[in-house]
């Protein structure tokens, strides 16, 4: 087993990735504590949330790749799964603001604003960090599994399949608007004050929640890059290009889309419960349709198929996302739509096919059987 | 996302009578139009058995009811005496041992010429072997001797996608031969290949009948007649007439419908 995780990679790949580990879990603390904020490569507490919420991204572009860079389902409706993370941990976080809210109530605030005069049974064991952690662990996963089950049984694909799911982000979306869900309605969650005893306003804090993205993250990749290496990993893109000779070759293709399936609703959800406590909100705009499609632009501009181009793509938009809503907030989405279409059209392999053509053929196209 | 119907049926595979195959009054419609009609077909156990008629004769549409693609509206498909097709989905047909090569040739282009090899190998195909298992010393050589067999040892790196035309077949037999099927159904194997190669698919068809029964539709008459020792004539979805070449080729019924048609 830990034979096959080494063979993942080539030294030189293993090289850059702890390289990069060690940058972010070490080099960035350390420039933020021990340098002087005058210095030019002082960090400011400010980053870590900010390069957190980045990361966070990075999951969801890796999970999104599994599913349609490798396996060829176009998903529309990741921010579900985003969400269901967030949300759970988002309830444990107002759980844990006791009574400093401003009602100094038991309740959560917006209850309390609602005239509700006991929690909803469903917010009941979100006061232990342990059930709420099971609950991101187990239930993005177990909604995505039973979603998957109806739709690959029924054989939907390709566009089908991709409309479906973004019906599935707006049908939770307006549900999630509405008060009565019981989930703070548009306002959704928000104020937290501490995670676990620590308060958020820390740098401390912040610093802990963002070296946890980035092993996260590493893990998720390392996960992300076992599968596809493997035999399972070969038969979901098998799945991709000829899914009829997969059937006709004795695979249960079904399994098959349905375990990558929620392999990626999981980490997806992982990523929302990482993001909620660095954002310090998650309300249903998290679940617009055109949250989902952006998640998929990501991957598109990084480049499919490729799990470095994903976390790639993630981190490009988003900066370019964050400069660009300061600066021109009205023409972001006409970049991103420009964007887009560039890459669709000179850069099919994404921007991590620029690097493909500067690097000898044999060298990136490692097979994995001799 | 169990492993039990991932187990070998083949064993169960009931051939007491000779017979692996029994395709029993078959009836497939699409609109209206009978593509099958009330078609009965007997293949014994390690034949070998070509199939031709004119276009439009249900050669395809018989072969998409016995791996499972098509449902018969009437009829019944055995595979061995107990196995009942009609109530099994593509990919457990498969499992059972029944090997498809498709008209046009399909492989897969974005894996190499192993992988192709390496997934169509017979071998437990559920997702948790596939994600933690590797290849064994066995399988490795079963793979070694396949590409031994179709003369793509060079090639086994490259792409399949890259391959030329006829290697291409030759790879989607490969991928039969390795998936080790007690049935192997074989749509037009030599079309678009050259003389030369249209001589060693013939001879590599005849060395599998025996281990495997064999079924091959196509039109080149030549290749026929250089491999079978049965034929079956099909025309408008059902048996026009079965019988060695010669008996065939003289038969008055076939030879009004080549020629008429």
């Amino acid at each position: 087993m830990i034979k096959q995780i080494l063979e993942l990679h080539s030294f030189r790949g293993w090289f850059f990735t702890f390289g990069l580990l060690f940058a972010a879990i070490f080099l960035l603390p350390v420039l933020n504590i021990f340098i002087s904020e005058e210095s030019f490569f002082h960090i400011p507490d400010y980053m870590f949330p900010l390069l957190g919420k980045y990361l966070c991204y990075a999951i969801v572009a890796l999970a999104v790749d599994l599913i349609w860079g490798y396996t060829g389902i176009l998903s529309l409706g990741h921010g579900v799964f985003f969400s269901i993370g967030g949300y759970a941990m988002g309830m444990y976080l107002m759980r844990s603001i006791g009574t400093e809210g401003v009602y100094k109530s038991e309740l959560p605030d917006f209850m309390v604003f609602l005239d509700w005069k006991e929690l909803p049974w469903y917010w009941y064991g979100f006061d232990y960090f342990s059930f709420t952690l099971l609950v991101i662990f187990l239930l993005p996963g177990l909604f995505a599994f039973t979603f998957g089950y109806f739709a690959f049984r029924s054989r939907i694909k390709g566009v089908y399949f991709a409309i479906i799911t973004q019906a599935m982000t707006y049908a939770l979306m307006l549900l999630f608007f509405r008060n009565n869900t019981g989930f703070g309605g548009n306002n959704g969650l928000t104020d937290f004050k501490r995670i676990l005893g620590y308060s958020l306003q820390d740098s401390s804090t912040k610093m802990g929640l963002f070296v946890i993205t980035v092993l996260v993250l590493f893990l998720s990749y390392v996960l992300s890059r076992y599968i596809v290496k493997s035999k399972l990993g070969r038969v979901l893109t098998a799945i991709r290009d000829v899914e009829n000779r997969v059937m006709f070759s004795g695979y249960n293709t079904l399994n098959y889309k349905l375990f990558i399936w929620t392999v990626s609703a999981f980490l997806c959800g992982l990523a929302g419960a990482l993001y909620v406590p660095q954002v310090g909100i998650i309300n249903p705009s998290e679940m617009q349709p055109a949250n989902s499609i952006e998640m998929a632009i990501w991957v598109a501009v990084g480049g499919r198929g490729t799990l470095v181009g994903a976390i790639l793509g993630a981190g490009l938009v988003n900066v370019a996302k964050s400069w660009f809503t300061v600066a021109a907030p009205d023409y972001w989405l006409y970049f991103l739509g420009f964007l887009f279409i560039v890459v669709t059209l000179f850069l099919p392999k994404g921007f991590i096919g620029i690097f493909d053509r500067f690097i000898p053929k044999n060298s990136n196209r490692d097979v994995t059987n001799d | 996302m169990t492993s039990e119907d991932n187990q070998t049926n083949e064993s169960s595979v009931d051939t007491r009578h000779g017979c692996i195959l029994y395709v029993e009054n078959v009836t497939v419609s699409f609109d209206g139009f009978k593509a099958l009609n009330d078609l009965n077909l007997y293949i014994d156990d390690g034949e070998l058995r070509c199939i031709i008629g004119p276009n439009g004769a249900g050669k395809t549409t018989m072969m998409d009811v016995i791996t499972g693609k098509t449902r018969p509206d009437e009829g019944t498909v055995f595979f061995g005496q107990s196995m009942d097709l009609t109530q099994m989905t593509e990919y457990e047909i498969a499992h059972a041992g029944i090997g498809r090569k498709f008209q046009k040739p399909t492989v897969f282009k974005n894996h190499s010429v192993y992988e192709n090899l390496e997934l169509a190998l017979h071998a437990d195909k559920g997702i948790w072997t596939s994600l933690l298992k590797r290849l064994n010393a066995d399988q490795k050589i079963m793979i070694e001797g396949a590409l031994e067999t179709i003369g793509l040892v060079e090639q086994k790196n490259i792409r399949a996608g890259l391959l030329a035309h006829g290697q291409t077949q030759w790879l989607e037999i490969g991928m039969l031969l390795v998936q080790d099927p007690r049935l192997l159904l074989i749509d037009e194997p030599v079309a678009g290949m050259t003389h030369q190669e249209t001589e060693q698919t013939a001879e590599l068809l005849s060395s599998l009948a025996g281990k495997h029964s064999v079924v091959v539709v196509e039109h080149e008459m030549d290749f026929i007649r250089s491999i079978a020792n049965r034929v079956t004539v099909l025309h408008e979805g059902r048996v026009l007439a079965e019988g060695s070449m010669e008996d065939v080729q003289n038969d008055p019924k076939v030879v009004e419908v080549y020629l008429g048609s």
